[in-house]
């Protein structure tokens, strides 16, 4: 399988905005947790969403994935509404996120969660998959090689065959986006991929997002760490109580009133000035 | 692989030969292994939507549906029995189907109410449509080809080889992708969506096979004592599929064979009992769930157990 063969001819970031996020709004009762956020993600960059606590970043995520219904406002994929459809159609159709906790399910080894979740990559259907057609068993073989070159990638590789729930949480947050490249996004949202880490965690993790990058699939990533994320994106948007605040580049951001402000009470050194 | 395979033969070979050959004489006890057979091949379809991770207490609905299917296709159309239970096993399906895409979204407790709900529904639907089901007096005398001094012998031997393909094709779903997609529902439901599972289809996938399985269940038992009331299965019964799988062992495709089997027996040999039989039963349900929480099956799984246990630890 080609999954993780770089698509060098592509990296050059156009002007074409990939993801179109136009005018969301989500209330949940009186609370309105995304307030009338639009922003355009670039083809094959690394765009980073920051605000304090509660700022709406997730359900901003949730909307864009298709786990939440916005209230008004839409997403487009390549020109291609995504509003309305559900969670595995938005995959289907290349945005994939990762969580903000950690999920696992019980029992699998780290293999097993990759190869289950090349789901989308199914040649068989399910009758297929049940009388074990010759298109299940190339699935399988083909699930099981792609599912070891993504571990591979993301440095899990000598651990494929541990159960996940025995992994350290630094490698767990890695077999998230394991699970998230094995549906092959055009576009992937972190939330909060270095949450919980060390340094030299976040280091790694920080090449890790990189390589992604230069696989040729856009990086939307929420994160609180601040220095990764300067170091890491091309763009930054602020949001804080639901309302985007400013966009720009990393010195852009780092210099603008309303962002620190937002930020006001915090240590200085969580926006890496 | 070869010793496995002996196993697996010494197995049918009691069960098809053995067990008949033995019991054949007493219709008592062939009516006890023809109910377990049926009961197990029911509680498969509970163990399967169990996989899905929700406690389904309307198995005994199915079973009515299934059996009122068959009652009046064969008494009032004259429709061959093997016609009657594809009939009754694709129309339970079917059904299940349709109210399982709505009531999947519970969880929890909250399905399992509802799912009890449904049995008693369904008891009420069958008592008061009585232009269809006739309703308290139900239908009697339903024709089956199962007559004569050696009906017991085919009955059992039909249930016998019904619930052995049935474990074989739960087995089989369980040991592929799709047992390992629901299992992965069981466990995180936003998580397997996340990668692109439709997780309501698979959801309603699993039930529907669920309500299959009891309407094929409910058809032979129908076929097996001829007659049908709005009481032939109740809340206690749907409540008793999920105790077989529960005692025989989730952790196994056998567990509600075995399950149906042991209870079943299990509350006939209580008989003598009289008025104290059912107190009894529970008493001794209690104290194989504090003894057994994981079912009867764990007895036998211990090497496996440690040995998965070292691995995780290592
Ligand atoms: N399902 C929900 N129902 C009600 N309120 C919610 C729900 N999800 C999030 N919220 C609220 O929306 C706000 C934004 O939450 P969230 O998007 O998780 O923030 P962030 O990820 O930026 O920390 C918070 O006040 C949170 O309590
Ligand atoms: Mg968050």
């Amino acid at each position: 399988m080609t999954t993780l063969e770089p698509q060098m001819q592509n990296l050059e970031r156009t002007g074409m905005p990939v993801l179109e996020v136009k005018n969301l709004t989500k209330r949940f009762g009186g609370l309105v947790a995304v307030n009338d956020i639009s922003f355009n993600v670039l083809n094959h960059e690394i765009l980073a969403v920051i605000g304090p606590n509660g700022a709406g970043k997730s359900t901003l995520f949730k909307l864009i994935a298709g786990a939440e219904t916005p209230t008004t406002g839409t997403v487009l994929l390549e020109g291609q509404p995504l509003t309305g459809k559900p969670q595995h159609v938005v995959a289907r159709l290349g945005v994939v996120r990762t969580f903000q906790e950690t999920t696992i399910f019980k029992e699998m080894t780290a293999l097993e969660h990759v190869m289950i979740a090349h789901h989308l990559q199914s040649k068989a259907g399910n009758w297929g998959i049940f009388a074990g057609s010759p298109r299940a068993k190339s699935d399988e073989i083909d699930f099981r090689s792609s599912a070891s070159q993504i571990l591979g990638f993301l440095g899990l590789g000598a651990l494929q065959s541990e159960a996940a729930r025995s992994l350290p949480h630094g490698h767990l947050r890695a077999l998230g986006i394991a699970m998230a490249l094995a549906a092959k996004p055009k576009v992937l949202l972190l939330d909060e991929p270095f949450a919980g880490m060390n340094p030299d965690e976040t280091d790694r993790a920080v090449q890790m997002v990189r390589g992604i990058r230069d696989l040729g699939i856009t990086v939307v990533l929420v994160e609180h760490d601040m220095r990764a994320v300067m170091r890491l994106s091309d763009r930054i948007v602020a949001v804080s109580f639901g309302k985007k605040i400013a966009e720009g580049s990393p010195l852009e951001i780092q210099n603008d009133e309303r962002v620190i402000e937002a930020y006001l009470g915090k240590e200085d050194d969580e926006l890496g000035v | 692989m070869k010793s496995s395979s002996l196993k697996i033969g010494l197995a049918l070979f009691l069960v098809l030969v053995i067990v008949p050959l033995v019991f054949r004489s007493s219709s008592y006890s062939m009516t006890v292994l023809i109910n377990a057979a049926i009961l197990g091949f029911m509680s498969l379809g509970v163990w399967l939507t169990f996989s899905i991770g929700r406690i389904n207490i309307s198995q005994g609905a199915f079973g009515l549906i299934g059996g009122y299917i068959t009652a009046i296709l064969a008494s009032r159309f004259g429709v061959p029995f093997w016609l009657c239970i594809l009939a009754s096993g694709v129309g339970a399906a079917l059904l299940g189907a349709l109210i399982g895409l709505p009531i999947l979204r519970l969880r929890g407790v909250y399905f399992s109410m509802l799912t009890l709900s449904l049995t008693e529904a369904t008891r009420l639907v069958a008592l008061t449509a009585t232009g269809v089901t006739g309703g308290a007096s139900g239908i009697l005398n339903i024709p089956t080809p199962f007559q004569g001094e050696n009906s017991y012998l085919e009955l059992y031997l039909f249930a016998a080889v019904l619930l052995i393909l049935g474990t074989l094709a739960v087995w089989r779903i369980t040991n592929t992708r799709l047992g390992r997609v629901f299992r992965a529902l069981q466990q995180d439901e936003a998580l397997a969506s996340s990668f692109g599972v439709n997780v309501s289809a698979y959801r309603v996938l699993a039930f529907s096979l669920c309500c299959g399985f009891g309407g094929v269940g409910g058809s032979m038992l129908t076929m097996f004592v001829q007659s049908i009331y709005p009481t032939s299965f109740t809340v206690t019964d749907s409540t008793n599929f999920m105790l077989y799988c529960f005692l025989g062992g989730l952790g196994s495709v056998f567990g509600p064979a075995l399950g149906a089997l042991v209870l079943f027996l299990g509350f006939q040999l209580l008989a003598p009992l009289g008025a104290y039989q059912t107190l009894a039963y529970a008493a001794i349900m209690i104290l194989a769930m504090l003894v057994l929480p994981n079912g009867l099956l764990s007895l036998r799984l211990p090497k496996r157990t440690h040995a998965l246990e070292k691995a995780n630890v290592s």
